[in-house]
């Protein structure tokens, strides 16, 4: 009614296989009004009830509050190497969720020796190596500096390893690319203490080292130490979680997860790379050649069909609101298409605001599902120009011998009875 | 007239804390020499900060059966973790590729860092500095690095040639 409808004269074909003209999400707040009828589990049609929860007084307050019990699906999922607990990866039921930002109970995580319990009176953060000034904080004078906020994207360098293999794995998203999250972080700006400190002119590399078990290190440009990174106190709001380094962690918005040292305690300056284990034995691309490339450090921009999705299927041929999430390392995201047909032909989606650089982005496109095959993908280009590659593509110009930095095109096969599958077309 | 005590003081501290140099709040304290020394175990590629001290194979022999082993297996070899030595040669061809510590570690230096920081598992930062020579030369002398009777320290270590050394292009990005 009053035009909030999808009407015919708004159901214009953008591509193939039913996708329509972008505006038609615009003028329509809701897509059930015009799809089909879904089905009720409450019970006959037209049967209305006033239910027991509106004749009993409800629960009193909670200190932390939790979700609904009605949502105990919306978990991360995870799994340890062996003969270990909490040494390993958990990851983000992308496919449960909406919006652009994780709760942070939901944040994926990796841990390579367990989440350690850090008291943050006794924890400190070191600046050495090449300044002029050798500097020590604690987490109090940390958080009495001017301090940023800015939404974030953090990637593992390994999310999409599956895709390298010759045969679709047979996942659901949250298992294909949960290593992704993106969350609004507060913290003090690197720069700034490393001014006080006064970095060399000389040095071109830093060590960050946390205070895990691991003491996990990486080797930082100083270039983007000056940049954009950031000593992050809070994660959407409230201190970070133990899980993504209480009390204090490296934010390198746009640099591959494991950079993004959690519980950081130490910052030493250096003239050139530490070759720490995980930058030279981990996170390095071995091409066909036998060589790896080496500080493959931004994430490319790469987008996900969130819905439908393996698990998350269509419930009769009618209207649809095709929803993902796209990304990259280098900048914003400039556009997303959207295809039904395998890649034939494309239509642009719905960029819902806000779109912030190195920030997951929202994607909508209307779709009307005929009931018949279709493979739905999704196509990110960023703020410079990058448009994301086919996975054949992809594996043309690096070949499958790396589980790093898949960013290809993800495809989902719709089958006859709404049923969603991973396919490679 | 004298400058009042409390005033030079107050200037004194000023300059030690150094609060001009920066545009910050500076709220950090100087970090002291032995501060620095008790927490720097970073170790470069070309051996910056390695510690005193010495380990053999045979020593290292030891060590790994009593603290590696049930993780890493005989030799080596890998299960239920990560395999350390052999895969020369898998790194390419349609084979998956065996990254050891001989077929694809890039620096010898590394193998202390990471072995004294982070190892083993369950008692990680327990092992003498000797003790993490001594596993390192282990680890080294399976792959065929070096021989049964070379010693590894502080002078030796970085010197080693490891086999992929070469193995590694700097990436830059295409478009």
């Amino acid at each position: 009614m009053s035009g909030k409808r999808f009407v015919g004269s708004n159901l214009e074909p953008a591509a193939a296989n039913g996708l329509l003209d972008r505006r038609t999400l615009l003028q329509a707040a809701s897509l059930s009004g015009a799809s089909t009828l879904l089905a009720d589990p409450a019970g006959a049609a037209g049967e209305l009830l006033v239910e027991p929860w509106m004749r009993e007084l409800g629960s009193p307050f909670t200190g932390y509050g939790q979700p609904s019990k009605f949502e105990a699906k919306v978990v991360r999922t995870f799994a340890s190497a062996p003969g270990t607990t909490g040494t390993g990866s958990s990851r983000t039921p992308l496919h449960r969720l909406n919006g652009t930002i994780t709760p942070n109970g939901l944040h994926f995580e990796r841990h390579h020796s367990g989440i350690p319990e850090i008291d943050p009176d006794a924890h400190r953060l070191l600046i050495h190596g090449l300044v002029k000034r050798p500097l020590v904080f604690t987490m109090e004078a940390l958080a009495r500096y001017p301090l940023e906020t800015r939404i974030a994207f953090i990637e593992c360098g390994g999310n999409g390893g599956a895709f390298y293999q010759k045969d679709p794995a047979p996942l659901d998203l949250q298992a294909l690319h949960g290593l992704v999250s993106c969350a609004e972080w507060t913290g003090v700006r690197l720069a700034t203490i490393l001014e006080e400190a006064g970095v060399d002119p000389q040095a071109d590399w830093l060590l960050a080292e946390g205070a895990d078990a691991a003491s996990m290190s990486r080797s930082i440009p100083i270039a983007k130490a000056m940049d954009d990174a950031m000593i992050a106190l809070y994660q959407n709001g409230e201190r970070l979680r133990p899980s993504n380094g209480y009390p204090v962690r490296l934010l390198l918005p746009g640099y591959e997860g494991n950079m993004n040292v959690k519980w950081v305690r130490r910052l030493k300056v250096t003239r050139a790379p530490t070759m720490t284990k995980d930058e030279t034995s981990k996170y390095t691309i071995l091409l066909p050649t036998g060589k790896a490339l080496r500080f493959v450090f931004p994430i490319e921009a790469k987008s996900v069909i969130t819905a439908p999705s393996p698990g998350v299927g269509l419930q009769g041929a009618g209207l649809y609101e095709v929803s993902g999430l796209a990304w990259s390392g280098y900048g914003k995201i400039a556009r997303v298409d959207v295809s039904a047909d395998g890649g034939q032909s494309w239509a642009p989606a719905v960029l819902q605001e806000p779109v912030l650089a190195k920030a997951l982005t929202r994607f909508r496109l209307a779709w009307r599902w005929n009931g018949g095959p279709a493979i739905l993908q999704s196509r990110a280009t960023d703020s410079s120009g990058y448009v994301q590659p086919t996975r054949a593509a992809l594996i043309a110009e690096r070949g499958t011998r790396t589980i790093y930095h898949f960013n290809g095109i993800t495809s989902w096969a719709v089958g006859e009875h709404g049923e969603v599958r991973h396919v490679y077309a | 007239m004298s400058t009042p005590r409390h005033l030079i003081g107050a200037v004194l501290l000023l300059c030690l804390s150094g609060a001009a140099l920066g545009e910050g709040p500076d709220l950090g304290r100087l970090a002291t020499p032995e501060e620095i020394t008790g927490w720097d175990i970073s170790i470069g590629p070309d051996g910056a900060g390695l510690p005193t001290g010495s380990g053999t194979p045979q020593r290292g022999e030891l060590v790994y059966a009593a603290k590696c082993l049930p993780c890493h297996g005989a030799n080596g070899a890998g299960n239920p973790n990560d395999q350390l030595v052999g895969g020369i040669g898998s790194l390419t061809g349609d084979r998956p590729a065996v990254k050891t510590v001989g077929s694809f570690w890039p620096y010898s230096t590394t193998l202390f860092d990471y072995v004294r920081r982070a190892m083993p598992l369950n008692a990680p930062k327990s092992l003498t500095d000797d003790e993490v020579y001594a596993v390192a030369a282990y680890i080294l002398e399976l792959n065929g690095i070096i021989g049964k009777n070379d010693t590894m320290d502080a002078q030796t270590l970085p010197r080693v040639q490891m086999p992929n050394r070469d193995g590694f292009i700097l990436f830059h990005r295409s478009k």
